[in-house]
């Protein structure tokens, strides 16, 4: 992954305009948050292979990092904290944010084919 | 014949992390030990620092990286196929009856794994429970050793009743601590601290007869 360049990741939210696609999108702020810090919380939220088809999308700067929102016919896809993204060999917009640990915090991908979504054993 | 061990965790890494000292030892023992990995650690929140992986390939790596682990120790590993942050949501009953199945077949004299509700990760819990439910099934079950990490797993449950030193064994359990690349930050940055560092070198586990 790199920094997101904004004008390059914008023309790659418009190429999937209009198409169905598959959205994987995530956050989480790990499963020992309150494990180290009884006072935090854990938090997390993920949807793998969600099938929808948006008719545009933006990606905004905040200055440290980037938000990203999905306009479906029926409702929204958001996200933000966004740093690094690219486009995998197959295609794919994979966008995250990292934390300065390079733990991910938030994750936003974009694909055609469905994610890997059993057990993969890459063989 | 030569003592038989599986270790059931649900993440590629918690063999090291959190028995690797022990494991060797055993091993050094002449135990034939497999490592029955529930997942591949693919919605790990660690991508490697500097970041090397990505959501998509992480699994990719976390594999890998067993790979070397595993032989560091010197052991083998299976895959049982869950996915990562999961596990819990599956039917309890279908992983029991699938654990105790392989169990049977393997016949081991020890089964290691995480004590379930106090091992702090939902996956480490519900594999845990899994496990513990299939050997209470077995009719001739094993000895069973369960890995707590919670804070409160002393207060409520009392002194672990095995205390493993390993210090003969750090060597090995830092070296395969480092094959796990993707990880192993956090962990280094922990064993940096003395005091941890220390903490690290006695594994600590409760027995089956510990359970409530
Ligand atoms: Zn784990």
């Amino acid at each position: 992954m790199e920094p997101i360049v904004k004008e390059e990741a914008q023309k790659e939210i418009d190429k999937f305009a209009g198409t169905p696609v598959y959205v994987h999108l995530e956050t989480t702020n790990g499963a020992y948050a309150s494990h180290f810090n009884a006072q935090a919380h854990n938090v997390g939220a993920f949807i793998r292979n969600a099938n929808v088809t948006y008719e545009h999308g933006k990606i905004i700067s905040t200055g440290g990092g980037y938000r990203v929102g999905l306009k479906l016919e029926l409702g929204w896809v958001y996200a933000e904290g966004l740093t690094d993204y690219e486009v995998d060999e197959q295609n794919r917009l994979l966008m995250a944010g990292h934390d300065e640990q390079g733990r991910l915090m938030v994750a936003l991908e974009i694909s055609e084919t469905p994610f890997a979504h059993e057990a993969d054993y890459h063989e | 014949m030569s003592k038989r061990v599986i270790v059931i965790f649900p993440h590629p890494d918690d063999e090291t992390f959190g028995a690797g000292g022990t494991i060797a030892s055993l091993v050094e023992e002449g135990a034939h030990v497999t490592y029955w990995c529930g997942t591949l650690g693919e919605m790990g929140r660690n991508m490697g620092n500097p970041v090397f992986a990505n959501r998509e390939t992480l699994s990719i790596h976390r594999k890998r990286e067993l790979e070397e682990a595993v032989s560091v120790l010197g052991i083998d590993v299976v895959h049982l196929g869950y996915r990562d942050k999961t596990i819990e949501f599956e039917p309890l009953e279908e992983m029991v009856t699938h654990l105790r199945t392989k169990l049977e077949e393997e016949k081991p004299d020890l089964v290691l794994t995480h004590y379930p509700g106090y091992a702090v990760h939902p996956d480490h819990d519900a594999l845990g429970r899994a496990a513990v439910e299939a050997v209470k099934e077995m009719e001739e079950p094993p000895e069973l050793w369960l890995h707590a990490i919670s804070n409160d797993s002393e207060k409520d449950l009392g002194e672990p009743a095995i205390a493993r030193d390993i210090s003969n064994y750090w060597d090995t359990k830092w070296k395969a601590i480092r094959t796990h690349l993707s990880q192993a930050d956090g962990m280094v940055d922990l064993l940096n601290r003395e005091d941890q560092l220390e903490r690290m070198k006695t594994e600590r586990f409760y027995t089956g007869d510990q359970l409530r």
